[in-house]
């Protein structure tokens, strides 16, 4: 018997024995996952998260599911990464579906083709909104699973559509009919004062999501698939910018400035403005505090109809043992089935992610009461992913920058966006190896 | 032995929340930020280098200079004159002195969602009140010429009643003969608090001033609630920018060196404070 011989035995010996020990325990003791969520809203929606989490422990007794509700969006990323640098970070985690190019460079995630290998499971991977998919995916890969996702919908206020002589139940279907119907509905005081706007599209924190509608109306996009290039200053873009600043700047229909994303819909309320665009997430919050008959339609069409999809999606984490990845996986996919997902979809206003979630008897007859909530689904055939690159904050801010400095005329569009697209290519240039 | 030993737990304390964190920060600001495919390494100047050609940085900067240069008089000020008032034998005095101190006790966060709403256009308070005079409506935090302003006046009425406590307590430790022997000399109100007063609080004064000037770089939670730094960084502050740059952009190398430059405008501010204004303070 030579060295290696009795080495390679000793080995084997050794996996046996091992394995043998460790395989016991791991069906003993229960496998335990820490799940960081994010909510926009706290409350009730923290209580829906804890009641699934202990759904599924009572019917798989074999895992234990602990959700961490972490705060915003933000703070739960820097909570997640902040974790991951200590070397403890959560085996699952709801994060904005942008974050997928930083979650990828950090080499904190798994793609779910790893993960979910039978036919079953490929199935399964394949039954989501191929529009939800497009942030979710890349490489070929599937990093991420839709769970609270979003559109922007145009809310109007059927009152103010009557008294200015339009019809009601007609919302604007193109970029000159918005403007148009803007002016009819902007009314002024006696010394020219506005006491109502006609529109108000949100530009504070965030205005790249909702300049993500005009661009895609537009008929361009913001960024290849790869995330390494962005294309803010082609002309198409900067013309969808144009028209955006035009409202308030050539006709007067929204206000200048910027203008607060979290106020807005409390002027809709307040009758400020006539009409608004903002997520679909805000359905359950206008449809309780509306006094008025309002109405939720699909954005305008510029030269196509478009929107961006936002929300978070599903990660799986790499620093986890096999026994927790599939754990993750199969809470994952029983929190994503269709019932779940139609319920989920029903009590928060985020849109339900699958075709078949909208074929229950709950989610069907929730429609047919209020067929406002179908508007975000319908809408989903035109939509595009939401601007997502790597180092995707940082060329996020240079476009919000360029879009801020436009809106308050500090530059022009023109101008505007090529600074921010020079920016953008200065961050991106190493990743373009 | 004995006096080391004694010092010890606060030694403990001072150098692993203050001396090494400031060491670290110095030695992370030389090394690059990794990146997929690219260990961190030393850059040496680098992180300087870039900051020197970051446009944001020095508007920053500049944002943070104007904010201080107003909120710091302001708050003062109006501190002295609250502070004087309640001081006065007046009726409902409790309750006024608790109003006044009631905005240092409300968590920031909360209030500046309150604020928010005071400066909506159209239905505001503030539009409310322009409204009533007939002043046409002003979108307040989304123009670039009245955000920051409007920054600087939440923090002055945050810091102003905190600052008053001091300057309350200062003012009942001054002898009560002083204003018996003022007034038989026949002097006035307003000479007896230029030439009495005012030169007997200077302790409080400087105190104070150091704590303006320190919070007027730290207090940034206002900015996340209220703007996010917009209007295109016309209200961003450096420790929101550090904050960007280290847990948005998660390039913590050039958020060390960032920090760094904090660390050394606000220690060049203290030192002359203290060595400076400190000889000219007239203790008791």
């Amino acid at each position: 018997m030579s060295v290696t011989r009795i080495a390679r035995v000793t080995a084997v010996f050794l996996v046996v024995f091992l394995a043998g020990g460790a395989m016991p325990a791991a069906a003993q003791a229960p496998v335990e996952l820490t799940f960081y969520y994010p909510v926009a809203v706290g409350g009730p929606v923290t209580k829906i998260i804890d009641g699934l989490a202990a759904d599924f422990q009572k019917e798989n007794p074999g895992i234990k599911v602990k959700p961490i509700y972490a705060g915003t969006y933000q703070e739960t990323i820097v909570k997640v990464l902040t974790a991951l640098k200590s070397g403890e970070p959560p085996q699952m985690s709801v994060l904005l579906s942008t974050d997928m190019f930083t979650l990828i460079d950090e080499d904190a995630i798994i793609p779910f083709d790893e993960a979910a290998t039978s036919a079953e499971d490929k199935a399964w991977m394949k039954s989501f909104f191929p529009a939800f998919m497009l942030n979710s995916q890349t490489g070929g890969k599937t990093w991420g699973i839709p769970f609270q996702r979003s559109t922007i919908v145009l809310y109007w206020n059927k009152e103010a559509f009557k008294e200015a002589g339009l019809d009601p139940n007609r919302p604007p279907a193109s970029w000159a009919e918005q403007a148009e119907y803007a002016r009819k509905l902007t009314r002024r005081d006696a010394s020219g004062n506005v006491t109502q706007w006609g529109l108000k599209v949100p530009s504070s924190g965030f205005p790249y999501w909702l300049f993500q509608g005009f661009t895609t109306q537009n008929d361009v996009l913001l960024m290849n698939p790869a995330g390494t290039e962005t294309y803010y200053d082609k002309p198409a873009v900067i013309e969808a910018l144009q028209y955006w600043v035009d409202l308030s700047q050539k006709h007067k229909v929204m206000p200048t400035g910027i203008i607060e994303w979290g106020t807005t819909p409390k002027d809709f309320f307040e009758r400020q403005t006539a009409m608004m665009w903002t997520t679909t997430g805000n359905l359950t919050n206008v449809k309780n505090n509306a006094k008025f008959d309002f109405g939720v339609a699909m954005l305008p069409a510029g030269k196509r109809r478009g929107s961006p999809t936002g929300g978070g999606n599903f990660h799986i984490f790499k620093k986890s043992t096999p026994a927790q990845q599939v754990a993750s996986l199969k809470f994952i996919k029983w929190i994503s089935s269709p019932a779940r997902a139609a319920q989920w979809g029903i009590d928060t206003g985020y849109v339900a992610v699958r075709p078949d979630a909208w074929e229950t008897p709950v989610m069907k007859q929730y429609v047919a009461g209020f067929p406002a909530a179908a508007v975000a689904r319908d809408q989903l055939q035109y939509a595009v992913a939401e601007l997502s690159t790597h180092d995707n904050q940082r060329v996020t801010k240079a476009l919000n920058d360029g879009l801020q400095a436009a809106l308050t005329a500090a530059k022009t569009p023109e101008q505007a966006m090529k600074d921010a697209q020079r920016e953008a290519e200065r961050i991106l240039r190493p990743y373009r190896r | 032995m004995h006096g080391w030993l004694l010092l010890l737990p606060a030694a403990v304390l001072l150098v692993t929340f203050t001396h090494y964190p400031t060491v670290a920060t110095l030695y992370h600001s030389f090394f690059s930020t990794s990146k997929p495919g690219r260990p961190t390494a030393w850059i040496g100047l680098d992180n300087y280098r870039n900051m020197v050609e970051d446009p944001v940085f020095w508007q920053v900067l500049a944002n943070n200079l104007w904010y201080a240069l107003a909120t710091i008089p302001l708050s003062i000020a109006l501190a002295i004159l609250m502070a004087v008032w309640v001081n006065g034998k007046i009726p409902g005095r409790g309750l006024l002195r608790l109003s006044f101190f009631t905005p240092t006790v409300l968590p920031m966060i909360a209030v500046a969602n309150i604020w928010l709403f005071f400066y909506t256009p159209g239905y505001g308070l503030l539009e409310q009140v322009t409204g009533l005079f007939g002043l046409p409506s002003h979108n307040w935090l989304g123009s670039r010429n009245t955000a920051l302003g409007c920054l600087v006046i939440v923090t002055v009425w945050k810091e102003a009643g905190f600052f008053m406590i001091f300057y309350l307590a200062a003012l009942q430790s001054i002898s009560p003969h002083l204003t018996e022997a003022a007034s038989l000399m026949g002097a006035g109100r307003w000479y007896f608090f230029r030439r009495v007063t005012f030169p007997l609080l200077m302790p409080t004064t400087l105190f104070v001033l150091v704590n303006a000037v320190i919070n007027s770089f730290r207090l940034v939670d206002h900015i996340v609630v209220m703007t996010k730094g917009g209007p295109d960084n016309t209200t961003a502050l450096l420790l929101y920018y550090i904050y960007d740059v280290g847990f948005k952009f998660w390039d913590s190398g050039y958020a060390a060196a960032l920090t760094l430059v904090l660390l050394v405008i606000l220690a060049a501010f203290a030192m002359g404070q203290f060595l400076f204004l400190d000889r000219r303070v007239h203790y008791q």
